[in-house]
């Protein structure tokens, strides 16, 4: 679980135009009177459309509009971690420390991280640019070490290269997202040892 | 080794044209109308006589478990539910069907949801996995825009509709009941069973869960024929399998090659061999952080199935292969399981929400020899005290990992108390 108690911000909430039309469409994904399937992703879209944490009043509006009890709700955004309780910086710096980043490495990663955010976990910036938590596998074991930032994974990690994804970030760059090394996703670094033959070796692009 | 005509993902590393039509050009949708003609008996029999075995874990035969749903729709729908929440550690495998080979799993559902009588499918992907659900849902987009989804889906005469629902972060949802609960928009919390699924699943109705490799491999079974895939393998190991080899190799990689491969063949051809070379490997998890670690010794001959990996009293798992050098500290690697296994209990079942915190105070001791011999024989106690005596696996994979490393390491671990009070061990460390 995410953060502390649920905090009331004393600031109405209610979706935009644009997350309104997208819950809607959300909803209508499940069938007649299961609308409560939807609470995860309305959460989601809330949380985003927050500033990516959750307050009393966006748990409350989201169960208003799911004719659900506030407390299924509460339940809901306290048992999985993705929601936030407290506010995040623009960035949310998601390391992972799991075993297969472990053996590779990750806590060179998690010190760089450190350092360059001169955070501890758990903890955002004055500034709001970053929040630094250690979570577990996130399923990029292959292309270990890794960390999310936000929507995306950055793979492949040094703790150079990590804390030049960090930099970058500050600096308002785009840094590459996926494998900060040659590779492509999660073939061998060393060169193709199977789907070698004509028709599938070929640089076709996305 | 496997040959590449015998691959079943030939964009499994994303090099190719991701769109629909790049997929149609690799064979994706081929005659898909025609493989629904056969009839749902006809596809359940053959998928049974592939002897295709659930790729989410638990092995169980996917035919077999299409055929535990209703014959008939009665009063309640059927469902599909994909499961897509991949969270044990050292598993990346769906991701990269979802990401690069998204309509593999879509036209496998068309085909799983007809056999079963489902006109809906949902696929839940864990919400970390945002990129890759959106790429799956690009790939839906242009299914419904091309008539491959919705009414009279591919012309096979079955309205069908897929349904891609994120999660939002809990590894518990995983397990097939819990990630109902949370479809239902509740807390991961897992299901007594019985009812299974299958007579009361998703919003009570009959459902079928199947993981995302188990369904994405099914339209190229039915098109080569079942005989096809059960000559890959060995008996009752059929087919072939993704596996996803992380840690101390020169070349973590993930690779689909034949069920059965030595793994000692699998980590020298496709990941680069094991940093240092083979002498240099001192034990391997195979299958996921779920399953026992082996130690060097029988990863020099063991055969990477269902079987081969049950007999060294470990298992295949999701085919997550972690592999730890010499360098490695074995204790505090599984400590770092144990650790994992505390964060994602569910709470429901006291053996499990006081057994894995507990287990793993007791595990950081042992890691610095701060405990007394006697302990281990406690720890070992008490993961039996959990295993098996939950509502759902978590608290058997959270008591396999430390049972596996008394089984091999024991040794270790008493030299490690022995050193900190300083005395000679019964048994001396290695």
């Amino acid at each position: 679980m995410n953060g502390n108690s649920m905090q009331e911000s004393g600031v109405p909430f209610a979706f935009n135009d644009e997350n309104l039309a997208e819950a809607k469409k959300i909803i209508a994904k499940y069938p007649e009177g299961r609308q409560q399937s939807a609470v995860m992703p309305l959460l989601d879209v809330a949380q985003r459309q927050n500033g990516g944490w959750l307050t009393r009043e966006t748990m409350d509006y989201v169960a208003d509009m799911l004719s659900m009890p506030p407390i299924a709700v509460y339940e809901v955004a306290t048992f999985y971690t993705m929601y936030n309780h407290k506010p995040v910086g623009r960035f949310h710096v998601q390391v992972c420390t799991n075993l297969p980043c472990w053996l590779r490495g990750s806590d060179g990663i998690a010190a760089a991280c450190k350092k360059a955010t001169g955070l501890e976990w758990g903890q955002s910036d004055a500034d709001g640019v970053f929040t630094l938590s250690e979570v577990e596998c996130l399923g990029a074991c292959v292309n270990a070490p890794m960390m999310q930032i936000n929507d995306d994974y950055y793979e492949d990690l040094t703790p150079e290269s990590a804390e030049a994804v960090l930099t970058a970030l500050k600096n308002g760059e785009t840094p590459k997202v996926g494998p900060q090394n040659a590779r492509r996703s999660c073939e061998p670094v060393t060169g193709l040892t199977s789907l070698t033959g004509d028709s599938t070796n070929k640089e076709e692009g996305a | 080794m496997l040959r590449d005509q015998d691959r079943i993902f030939t964009n499994i590393y994303g090099m190719h044209d991701l769109s629909l039509a790049g997929a149609q050009s690799r064979g994706d949708w081929d005659g898909t109308a025609a493989l629904v003609a056969r009839g749902r008996e006809k596809i359940i029999e053959q998928v049974k006589e592939s002897g295709l075995r659930g790729r989410g874990g638990a092995g169980f035969s996917t035919g077999m478990k299409w055929s535990f749903m209703p014959k008939e729709v009665a009063d309640r729908p059927h469902y599909l539910v994909i499961n897509a929440d991949e969270g044990e550690p050292g598993t990346c495998k769906d991701r990269e069907i979802m990401r690069h080979e998204p309509h593999k799993l879509i036209e496998g559902a068309l085909i799983a949801s007809f056999s079963i009588n489902a006109h809906a499918a949902y696929c839940y992907v864990r919400g970390e996995f945002r990129r890759e659900a959106e790429a799956l849902q690009r790939a839906v987009d242009a299914c419904y825009d091309a008539g491959l989804l919705g009414k009279n889906a591919a012309g096979s005469g079955w309205d069908f509709d897929f349904y891609v629902h994120l999660g939002a972060g809990a590894y518990i949802c995983g397990e097939e009941s819990a990630l109902i609960e949370s479809l239902e928009g509740k807390k991961g919390q897992p299901r007594l069973k019985p009812p299974f699924p299958a007579n009361v699943g998703l919003y009570g109705c009959p459902t079928t869960v199947n993981n995302v490799e188990s369904i994405a491999v099914v339209p190229e079974i039915l098109r080569r024929g079942s005989d096809w895939f059960a000559e890959l393998g060995r008996p009752n190991n059929t087919g072939t399998k993704l596996f996803n080899i992380s840690g101390h190799v020169n070349a973590p990689c993930t690779v689909e090659e034949e069920m059965g491969i030595p793994l000692k063949e699998l980590i020298e051809k496709h990941a680069g061999g094991v940093r240092g070379g083979w002498d240099n490997l001192l034990g391997i998890i195979p299958g996921g952080a779920s399953v026992p670690v082996l130690p060097r010794t029988i990863c020099d001959t063991v055969l990477m199935d269902f079987d081969s990996l049950k007999e060294v009293q470990s298992g295949l798992g999701t085919a997550a292969i972690m592999v730890m050098d010499k360098s490695t500290d074995i204790v505090r690697a599984i400590t770092r399981l144990s650790r994992f296994y505390k964060h994602e209990s569910c709470g429901q079942c006291t053996p499990c929400r006081e057994g894995t915190g507990w287990m793993w105070r007791v595990m950081e001791r042992m890691c610095d020899g701060n405990a007394r011999v006697e302990e281990i024989d406690v720890l070992q106690q008490v993961t039996k005290q959990v295993e098996g005596h939950t509502i759902c696996a978590l608290g058997d994979a959270a008591a396999w990992p430390i049972q596996g490393l008394l089984r091999h390491f024991r040794n270790d671990i008493e030299g490690r108390i022995a050193a900190r009070q300083g005395t000679t061990p019964v048994r001396a460390a290695e």
